[in-house]
Parts: structure tokens; C-alpha cells; sequence
């Protein structure tokens, strides 16, 4: 591989509190060999072609906490060559796999599978997690110990939660001997069964069931309980409203966990569902506007780390129908950033806060030394057009499946080049 | 003067829920509706203002009185009549809603019918297909037609529904006629009390516009018009109440409760009725307080309105 040198670009790394205008030098063997504003033509042998990026922006590769791939039994709605293509388009260079496939990600031997066919079909890193009970029943512990061997990141349910007690305490004391990262969906089943939007006035208007705040909270509260005991890595994968947000708040001076947000409920509230858009259909369900506005806050008081994409790729079949018989989800990694900066360009928080919740934060709960511009590691990275205006098309989603829930949203700022251990895989 | 042929009034293609049409919308559909009032009394009944248009009644939910109405309400306008029942046909066979309604769309109707257990169901047929689309009930969203025969019925006894004082009472949080009738009654200016258990009342329903009680002693106080919703054990899946009988002890409508509301309050039910559970058995048959017939009566002269004014667009 040949060295790469770009000057003049505006550079954000967070982990390692980088804002400023410089340069960056990738080694022949695609490591980051050197980073910042001392870096400039001085720098560069006379020889050498380097790339002038105009102030355009220099940010580490994101780190996608929570994606779901079809792959395997749903490979018709997305499979890793697929899912790989769309996080490139988005700067997304790391995804977390959730377990919600067919055969669930719950034994050894399937791992082999998924680690194969993703280093095979996917450009991008992919980190797998695995079940936290056998076939998503939330009846037995899968085998943590060994799967984490097997190069297992996580464990969750995916968006399944542990509603048993006493299971979930027990998958606590294993995940600490064997500290490993539990990620838990938050929501009592019992309390939000057969729930589709959050309970509310757009509920009861829409004649749909909704599914109570409080579904969420609870499950918060008896997690973060269950943690003064045995304090594993835990992380609650999304929250969705302003009473969670306030029980983390409190919960955050004694225990230790993270937590993370859906870009879909920092972006969208209740109403924008309008006349049934089934596309809408999320879990957790989009609340109110106070609830969203209480999540921007909760970013910009660091209560909450992370923001994920939430990509649940669903076949425009299965959104086709009354809301109700609906699937749940949106399609959202190519979105991800650029949704994201509309936080930005509308000053409710600031680039390198967005960044560091896309980058390091996820890479540090996860432990994996991704989501940074450090020098000596993988050159994972993204330039970004940050004013470039554009307008969301399902047509030209690169995901197998379309279902994006902000089809004509006008959004601001675009991932033009998209770098991977310094090869550049996605070039708009 | 008196021969000018009405311009086309009504602002909507469909008829999907009361909340899309406006006040002018009603009021027209009310003054047409008023005219087949007396033809469904009379010897000949039919008419041929809908001769050579097809209607396809589409219901995905077991119905007998919406049904019928509708059947009967097209086939006295001319109109060629199909009824379909589709809740063990097609669906079980794993056809979306969608692919029924492209095949049906298929046949060229003028105005499909459609009664479906999911709330939106009606919305989304009428994105699909090409014809009019009256909705006779959704889930639990609306039930415009409903509303608006109760609308007619108010009128009818009262002469006016402005002012009036109205009580809904029972398992409001399943039904699609409290929401419509909820929206309608606001809309022409009468006074909403909404009466049910706290397990049965949809979260923020103040926010419509009306007044909540979980007492119905409170609740009926003062009101002109009582209107009394069925208890929709089908559509609860867990336990809501305790039992029937203490459901009638605290929200039945008995003598001794309608005496609350004023001397000459009217008692209306969408029917079907569980008598005993929701209202006492002679007051659903007290021809001096219950209007419940007279609502099926007029049923018919509300839908026989609103399928010439939907089949004409």
C-alpha cells in the first residue's frame, strides 16, 4: 500500500481531544502514522501527491452499537456484504451485530459461522455479540465464557429484554466473573404487551396501543438495583424518555453502567407517525417532543454515551400492512451521521460531542481500541462534507432493505471518502 | 332557484373518520341524510340513484347491524351490493390486506365498505385503490358513520345538539364509536363527559376536548343524552375488571344512576348490548328514555347519505 497524505483538513478526534485544522499520514501497511496541525507540507517528501481537503472534515471511523444483519435466515433483508456497503456510505467503519437471527447467535458453533462470512463479505469490522439465554428465551444463560473467547464482543437479547428477576441477576454475577458487557432493551413485556406507539394523546387518537414510559423505567430501575450487587459491565442499549433519563441521572453518582439513544429519538417525536406511517413503528417507540429534547439534553450532560443507528432492515412487505401487523424498525446506518449533524447544524449540541458519542464512547464500553485517530493504529476513518445539503431517498439507499423512517428528511453535511486500515473503500 | 343542482360540498374523497371532514361536511351529509328518513317509512323504498354502481362491503370483523345497514342501505339506493366476510377467508390464507384490496380494485367498484380490526386499516385500503372507501369502523380508531346516525338521532329528539350536555360511558379505550363520536359532538358544540373505570379510559383523553369522571354518579350529572358503550370483552386480552357484576354495580345504567342525568335524558346504545352488564334490561326497552331502535332506524338513512355523496365524487 502506498502512503496517503492529506493537509488542510479539519480534524476531530475526540479520544484524544483533537479539534483543529492539520494533516494526516497513513503508513504503507494502512496505520496512522501521523495526525494534527503539525502535520503540513513540510512534512510531506517533495515527491509524494498529497490530497488538499479544503477544511472538509477528518473523523474516526463510527462505531455502530447496534445494527442488525439478516445474516443468517434473513438474508433477504440484509446480509453483511449489503450491510457492509451502507455503514461505508454513512462513515460507519465498526458495527455491533445483534443476535436476532435465524439460527440465533447462542453457541460456539454458530460463531464460526458469523466471524467467516463476515470477514469474507463484510469491508468493515464486525463484532459480533451473542445471546444472553439460548434461543432468545429468557430462560437460560448462553455460555459467556466461551463464546467471549470466541471473539464474542457483548451480550444482549437484542430487543428482547430479561424480564425474569431472578435471571437477570444470575446473568449479572456470570458477566462479572467473566467480565464481559451485558447490553440490555429496556422494556417490561407484561406492561407494554401488544404495544405499538408510545401511550399518549397520538395513541389514543390513533386508536393504537400504546406502551407506557413507564414500561422502560421499571426495567431501569430493577437493572440498576440489581447491579449494586454485582456490578458487571452493563449497558442500557436505548432509552427513550425523560423519566428514564432522570433514574440514570440519579443512578449514575452510584453505580456504574452506560447507556445509549437511538438517532431515531433524538431526530423524530410521536407526531411525526401521522397518519400510520408504519415505517415509524420503532422500538422504543418515539415519545413526545419534551421526551426527545430531554435526550439532547441528556447528551450534552454526558448521562447519556452512546448514539446508535438502531438498523433494523425490514422488507418493504412487511411494513406494508395496517400498523399493527407491521414489523418494527427502521433502516438507518447510512443515516446515522448525517441525522446526527442536524443536531449540529441546529446548535443543540456541539460536532465534537456527536462525534465522541459515535466514535470513542461506544469504542471504550466495548473495550476495542476503535473510534480514534491514535497513531500506530488502523487508519478507520471518514472525510465528511459537513455543509454539503442533500435530500433522504429510499431509491437511493444502498441497504438491502429501504425502510427508512425520514424518507425526504433535507439533511445537511455527507460522508464523501470512507477509510478502512487506510484503504479507501467508499468514495461518493 | 329552487331546481339549482347542489355543488359537490363535501371536502374529502373518502370517508375515513369524522376528525378529516369539517363542520359544512356533516352538516351536509346530516341534511341528506334527513331526506331518506321518511322513503325508509314508506311503501316503495327503492330508488335508482346509484343504478349500474357497485358496492363491495369488505368486513374483516364479524358484524350484523353495520352490515346490514350498509347492505341494505346501498341496495334501496340501486346500487349492486356485494358483502364480503373475510375474517376466515382469504387473510387465513395469509393474503394482506393490501393484495385483497388489488384484487377487488381489480373489479372496478365505485365504493368500498370496510370494517377491520386494526385501527389505520380503513387509511391504508384507501391509499390502494381507486374508488371511494367509507370506513365502518377500525380497530378502535373510528366509526364515522356511528357517529353520525347518533348525531342524527340527537337531532331528530332534540332538535339541536349545540349546548347539549353528553354523556359517553363505558369501555371507551376499545371503542372507535366513543372516539368518533367524541370528535363529532365537539365539533357541533355539545358539552363531552366521558365515563368509564380508570382501566378502560385512554391516556390523555382530556387533551380531546372533554371532560373525564371515574364516577359515573358525577359524570351523568345534569346531562341530556346518555350514551352507553359495549363492553368489548373480545378485544381484552388481560384482565381489565374484575367482574360483570361489579362492573354493573359502578358504570351499569340502572334507574337509580339515570337519575343523575336530567328528567328527560335520552338513553342511546351502539348496540350490541350486553343487557345487565352495561345497562339495565328495561331501561335499554323504556320507549320513553331509550332511543336505541330508533338509532338502528336512522342508521340506515345516514349510510344510504353518505354512500350517494361518496359514490358521486
Amino acid at each position: 500500500m502506498k502512503k496517503k497524505y492529506f493537509l488542510n483538513a479539519n480534524i476531530i478526534d475526540p479520544q484524544n481531544s483533537i479539534e483543529e485544522i492539520g494533516g494526516l499520514i497513513i503508513d504503507e501497511n494502512g496505520k496512522i502514522e501521523a495526525v494534527g496541525k503539525k502535520v503540513n507540507t513540510n512534512n510531506i517528501p517533495s515527491r509524494e501527491k498529497y490530497i488538499d481537503l479544503k477544511e472538509k472534515y477528518i473523523i474516526p471511523g463510527i462505531v455502530d452499537m447496534r445494527v442488525f444483519v439478516g445474516e443468517p435466515g434473513f438474508e433477504y433483508k440484509e446480509n453483511f456484504r449489503t450491510l457492509s456497503e451502507a455503514a461505508l456510505s454513512g462513515g460507519v467503519t465498526s458495527v455491533v451485530t445483534m443476535p436476532n437471527t435465524n439460527p440465533v447467535i447462542d453457541n460456539v458453533s454458530i460463531v464460526d459461522f458469523l466471524k467467516r462470512r463476515g470477514r469474507d463479505k463484510a469491508k468493515i469490522n464486525i463484532f459480533p455479540t451473542a445471546s444472553l439465554t439460548k434461543n432468545l428465551e429468557g430462560t437460560n444463560m448462553t455460555e459467556f465464557g466461551l463464546l467471549k473467547e470466541k471473539g464474542i464482543i457483548a451480550f444482549t437479547d437484542g430487543y428482547k429484554t430479561i424480564q425474569n428477576t431472578r435471571l437477570m441477576s444470575r446473568i449479572m454475577r456470570s458477566a462479572y466473573d467473566l467480565n464481559c458487557l451485558v447490553m440490555q432493551h429496556v422494556e417490561d413485556s407484561e406492561l407494554s404487551k401488544d404495544g405499538m406507539i408510545n401511550d399518549g394523546i397520538v395513541s389514543t387518537k390513533l386508536g393504537l396501543q400504546g406502551i407506557s414510559e413507564l414500561a422502560e423505567k421499571i426495567i431501569i430501575e430493577r437493572d440498576l438495583t440489581l447491579l449494586e450487587d454485582f456490578n458487571c459491565r452493563y449497558h442500557v442499549s436505548q432509552i427513550s424518555s425523560q423519566k428514564s433519563l432522570e433514574v440514570i441521572k440519579k443512578r449514575k453518582e452510584d453505580v456504574d453502567f452506560t447507556c445509549g439513544v437511538s438517532i431515531n429519538n433524538l431526530s423524530l417525536n410521536e407526531n411525526d407517525i401521522g397518519d400510520f406511517k408504519t415505517f415509524l413503528k420503532l422500538s422504543p417507540p418515539l415519545r413526545t417532543e419534551e421526551d426527545r429534547v430531554a435526550l439532547i439534553k441528556g447528551i450534552n450532560n454526558d448521562l447519556i454515551d452512546v448514539i446508535v443507528s438502531d438498523h433494523k432492515p425490514e422488507d418493504e412487505e412487511q411494513k406494508r400492512l395496517t400498523f399493527a401487523q407491521a414489523s418494527t424498525g427502521a433502516s438507518g446506518i447510512e443515516t446515522l451521521l448525517p441525522l446526527a449533524l442536524e443536531l449540529f447544524h441546529n446548535e443543540s449540541v456541539k460536532l465534537k460531542k456527536i462525534i465522541k458519542t459515535l466514535t470513542c464512547n461506544p469504542a471504550k464500553i466495548l473495550k476495542i481500541n476503535k473510534g480514534n485517530l491514535t497513531v500506530g493504529n488502523d487508519a478507520d476513518f471518514c472525510i465528511l462534507d459537513i455543509n454539503k445539503p442533500w435530500v433522504v431517498k429510499k431509491e437511493n439507499f444502498i441497504s438491502k432493505s429501504k425502510n427508512t423512517s425520514i424518507e425526504n428528511r433535507k439533511l445537511q453535511g455527507k460522508i464523501t471518502n470512507t477509510f478502512v486500515k487506510g484503504e479507501e473503500l467508499f468514495k461518493i | 332557484m329552487a331546481n339549482v343542482k347542489k355543488a359537490i360540498k363535501i371536502s374529502q374523497k373518502h370517508l375515513l373518520g369524522i376528525q378529516d371532514l369539517s363542520i359544512a361536511d356533516v352538516n351536509y351529509i346530516l341534511s341528506e341524510a334527513k331526506q331518506f328518513i321518511s322513503l325508509n317509512k314508506s311503501k316503495n323504498k327503492k330508488l335508482d340513484i346509484l343504478r349500474g354502481k357497485t358496492q363491495i362491503n369488505l368486513f374483516f370483523e364479524p358484524s350484523t347491524r353495520t352490515q346490514s345497514s350498509f347492505e341494505l342501505a346501498g341496495k334501496r339506493l340501486g346500487a349492486d351490493v356485494m358483502s364480503m366476510n373475510l375474517n376466515n377467508s382469504a387473510i387465513k390464507k395469509g393474503e394482506t390486506l393490501i393484495d385483497t384490496a388489488m384484487t377487488l380494485n381489480a373489479m372496478h367498484p365505485d365504493i368500498i365498505v370496510i370494517r377491520h380490526q386494526d385501527s389505520g386499516a380503513s387509511n391504508l385500503l384507501s391509499q390502494k385503490v381507486n374508488c371511494a372507501v367509507l370506513n365502518a369502523g377500525d380497530g378502535r380508531r373510528e366509526h364515522p358513520t356511528q357517529a353520525l346516525l347518533d348525531a342524527l338521532t340527537i337531532i331528530d329528539r332534540k332538535e339541536k345538539i349545540e349546548g347539549l350536555k353528553i354523556a359517553i360511558c363505558g369501555d371507551i379505550v376499545h371503542s372507535r364509536v366513543a372516539r368518533s363520536n367524541i370528535y363529532l359532538l365537539n365539533m357541533l358544540g355539545a358539552e363531552v363527559n366521558i365515563i368509564a373505570p380508570s382501566n378502560l379510559m385512554p391516556k390523555d383523553i382530556g387533551k380531546l376536548g372533554v371532560n373525564s369522571f371515574s364516577d359515573m354518579k358525577k359524570g351523568l350529572k345534569d346531562c341530556d343524552i346518555v350514551m352507553m358503550l359495549r363492553l368489548q370483552n373480545e378485544r381484552m386480552t388481560s384482565s381489565f375488571l374484575s367482574s360483570n357484576r361489579e362492573y354493573y354495580e359502578y358504570y351499569g345504567l340502572t334507574p337509580d344512576k339515570l337519575e343523575f342525568a336530567k328528567d328527560d335524558a335520552l338513553i342511546m346504545h351502539p348496540g350490541p348490548m350486553n343487557r345487565g352488564i352495561e345497562i339495565d334490561t328495561r331501561l335499554a326497552d323504556d320507549i320513553n328514555r331509550s332511543v336505541i331502535k330508533e338509532q338502528v332506524e336512522l342508521g340506515v338513512a345516514v349510510r344510504m347519505a353518505c354512500l350517494k355523496i361518496f359514490c358521486e365524487k
